[in-house]
């Protein structure tokens, strides 16, 4: 893998996406489109066709009907950062996901506020991204002397992805990381940070690494975090004994080892992860993002088919990680009897909290 | 005024007038920009005979009578301009009716849209009414007389529209009735009568007194929804507003232009309400809406925000507590605006006014507009913050609105419950023959001109 080129804009040099063309060319597969469950090929040499399209910067269908369901990120053998470079490919030509006027406002509404101030910390640090509403769900043994950080000054960026905004990422990212380092973690002398959510995680560590953006600090998956404190606290579980259907959302897609970490958690739990059809590497969008494309039918059959899944397991509760994939599907979840819960507050659950 | 004053709580009984400082102080003004204006006395009648005694008392003594609802028009309407008494309707509030087969209530002249809301949720949660976005104590009567609109009327139009009859006292204290009440005890519509509603509507209080009213009810669902439509480009408003509304779904339609938050400034949305039986009929209805404007969607140039349930709970409340975050904006309590009613393809030319005059006296601002019927006509709104301790910012407010006026006339439109000097601009532009035969019905109603006296004059 190497950094293809460099391209100087302005002032700033920004580096391309990571990404080895010659992979793809050798490629037999083309999984990253083979295996997309939203756009629809002809066969190997049809997906293989579109793919070098979109390589070679020249127009291509996938990059108008793409969901940005950030799957090909996973299904790609090689890590060869196929989302990403179709989101660079898709702000390139000016092709947008969703209407103008909504990325606009979108872009005003999670801009950086300026309103950060310095603040001592101690380990563990947990960032609860632009999600300060949640902020309660650190709570409890689980994060017994944690302190949270949160708002749109240390938001992880990574929604821009949905919008064909790399362009954003590039340029707030840094900022973002800054803003963790010199208000947080600098003074404080903690080099490592749990990200709450799939977001933050992936932001760190793939994304950076894909953008060339360097992050001086450790980025620790929630999971992981949780996963080791079920081991200092083991003799405090008690085991929930029950099924479960995990929602996995999007931005888990960038860190998929990260999965067997919450199957670990379920188990130390005594939680039941029920066989689902749209779960795992099958995982189906929670509805969400459809809704800003502005295809609301194609949105409102995802959250049917999630739902029936979930439904079809027997499992007393739908557990998410990602706050908007409960936002969005949660009040449905709840009206087909299944208890929508955060992976944090299963997890307080079964340790009598 | 003490011997008149007695003679009142004759009628009323002693604790419901009132010739005090105090009670004087407070029914001088209301929340708006227009300065005070002390009445003699506040009686507060507690039956329609109690309201016909005291307008034979006042007619006989040439006495100005204001009738008073809740008292938030904002615009000055309720102050007694030349002395005189505030009828306070207050007490008379009791429902007296609902029929729930042929969808309307009667009730008195003094019930307030949230005792309305509230006895229908409890008795009838299968029917509701319009509430307009005022605070629940406002009363549905005086929200008729003023052609108000609210949160079902793109469905059903003006409040006044929704009026099936009404019962009302004159200023020489006869009662008279309109609509199918005068002839039926139903009171089920103004039709096929000759319409004497329109005697009482839109007059400020200059022609007599609503003791009972009759308004339409409407099915309340079990599932509601509602989608924000977000564009960069007033001069599609009316096309998109008359595209939303042809497809004869939504229950109401609002669009908002606002600076703060500052991530709003320069977008102008629409929210837009619909209310099904059933989650399918929701669905059939969303996606009738979003294809009535495919056409912009498609171009990427507007389309509707993405909100999971959560997040629209807050759009979803009746009546909208926007406009009181946003009233207090500047502290102080001052807040008005000018309501403007005008055909909604005057929409883009009306938010330049806005933005022009918000620059001009540096006002804080927010605009907005509701939607009557399928697009019939619109009641665009300017609404001005304003610290109430501060002089000088009620005069940059006051300035504003009048400059507001001007501009809303000169685009087309009428100023609504206009305050004092926007009655006069008014009346400066209204065909010579209508002003001539308003002044010549009130004159046969009110013959000592008692009734509010110094609206719609000259």
């Amino acid at each position: 893998m190497q950094r293809s080129q460099i391209s100087n804009l302005g002032e700033n040099v920004v580096p391309e996406i990571k990404f080895d063309p010659e992979l793809c060319v050798t490629c037999e597969t083309i999984d990253c489109l083979m295996k997309c469950q939203y756009v629809k090929f002809a066969g190997i040499s049809d997906a293989k066709a579109e793919k070098s399209k979109i390589n070679a910067g020249e127009e291509s269908r996938v990059l108008n009907e793409c969901l940005t369901c950030y799957a090909c990120q996973e299904y790609c053998p090689y890590n060869n950062n196929p989302f990403y470079l179709l989101v660079e490919r898709q702000e390139e030509k000016g092709i947008l996901p969703a209407p103008k006027p909504i990325i606009e406002e979108q872009l005003r509404m999670m801009g950086p506020r300026g309103r950060i101030t310095p603040q001592k910390v101690r380990s563990p640090v947990v960032n609860m991204c632009a999600f300060p509403m949640l902020a309660g769900c650190v709570r409890g043994k689980l994060f017994e002397g944690a302190s949270v950080i949160s708002g749109n000054d240390m938001f992880c960026n990574i929604m821009w992805l949905h919008f064909a905004k790399n362009s954003v990422i590039r340029e707030r990212v840094p900022k973002m990381i800054d803003n963790i380092m010199s208000f947080y973690l600098t003074d404080s002398k903690i080099d490592e940070m749990v990200c709450f959510h799939d977001e933050c995680y992936g932001t760190y560590t793939s994304v950076a690494d894909a953008f060339g953006i360097s992050v001086p600090f450790k980025p620790v998956h929630l999971f992981d975090y949780i996963s080791g404190r079920l081991d200092e606290l083991s003799d405090r579980i008690k085991p929930i004994n029950t099924k479960v259907a995990y929602q996995r959302p999007c931005s888990n897609r960038l860190s998929p080892e990260t999965d067997k970490m919450l199957d670990d958690i379920f188990r130390k739990i005594g939680a039941e992860r029920v066989p689902r059809k749209y779960d795992r590497e099958n995982a189906l969008c929670c509805g969400g993002v459809p809704r800003a494309q502005q295809r609301d039918e194609l949105a409102d059959e995802l959250v049917e088919k999630n739902i029936s899944d979930m439904l079809s397991t027997g499992a007393k509760y739908c557990v998410f990680n990602c706050p908007f994939c409960m936002a969005t599907l949660g009040q449905e979840v709840a009206e087909h009897g299944l208890m929508p819960i955060l992976v944090s507050d299963l997890v307080l659950t079964a340790l009598g909290e | 005024m003490n011997d008149f004053i007695r003679q009142l709580a004759e009628i009323t009984g002693p604790g419901f007038v009132s010739g005090e400082p105090e009670e004087r102080y407070l029914y001088s003004m209301d929340q708006g920009t227009m300065p005070p204006v002390s009445p003699d006395a506040v009686v507060m009648p507690g039956s329609t005979e109690e309201v016909q005694q005291i307008m034979r008392l006042a007619n006989k003594h040439k006495v100005p009578v204001v009738p008073m609802g809740g008292g938030l028009v904002l615009s000055g309407l309720t102050r007694a301009l030349h002395g005189g008494i505030i009828l306070d309707m207050k007490r008379m509030n009791r429902i007296l009716k609902v029929n729930p087969k042929s969808r309307y209530a009667v009730i008195e002249g003094g019930a307030s849209e949230g005792m309305l809301q509230a006895y229908l949720k409890k008795h009838h949660p299968e029917l509701k009414h319009s509430m307009p976005d005022a605070p629940p104590i406002a009363t549905l009567a005086g929200n008729i007389c003023i052609h108000g609109s609210g949160h079902l009327s793109v469905l059903g139009g003006f409040h006044s529209d929704m009026l099936t009859g009404m019962e009302v006292v004159l200023p020489t204290g006869e009662i008279v009735k309109s609509g199918s009440c005068s002839v039926s005890t139903d009171w089920f519509a103004r039709a096929p009568l000759p319409d004497l509603s329109g005697l009482f509507l839109g007059w400020s209080g200059t022609t007599g007194v609503v003791t009972k009213l009759g308004i339409r009810l409407f099915p309340s669902y079990a599932h509601n929804d509602m989608l924000i439509f977000v564009c960069e480009d007033a001069d599609l408003m009316p096309d998109v507003i008359s595209r939303l509304t042809g497809v004869q779904v939504a229950e109401d339609m609002t669009p908002w232009m606002t600076p703060k938050p500052e991530w709003a400034r320069g977008f102008l949305h629409i929210n837009i309400s619909y209310g099904a039986h059933s989650k399918k009929e929701l669905t059939f209805k969303r996606n009738l809406l979003q294809a009535s404007v495919k056409k912009y969607s498609d171009q990427k140039i507007a389309g509707f925000l993405p909100m999971p349930p959560p997040q629209k709970s807050r759009f979803l409340k009746i009546p909208s507590s926007d406009l009181v975050t946003f009233a207090d904006l500047r502290k102080g309590g001052g807040f008005e605006y000018v309501g403007a009613i005008m055909a909604i393809e005057h929409f883009a030319e009306a938010y330049r006014a806005g933005l022009n005059i918000a620059r001009t006296y540096n006002v804080s601002y927010s605009m907005g507009a509701r939607i009557i019927g399928a697009g019939h006509a619109m009641m665009f709104f300017y609404a001005y913050a304003f610290n109430r301790a501060d002089p000088e910012d009620i005069k940059r407010a006051q300035h504003a609105l009048e400059a507001t006026n001007t501009a809303a006339l000169e685009i087309g439109g009428i100023p609504w419950k206009s305050e004092l000097p926007a009655q006069k601009q008014i009346i400066d532009k209204m065909d010579p023959g209508t002003f001539n035969l308003m002044n010549k019905i009130r004159s046969v109603l009110d013959p000592n001109h008692i009734m509010n006296p110094g609206n719609w004059e000259k």
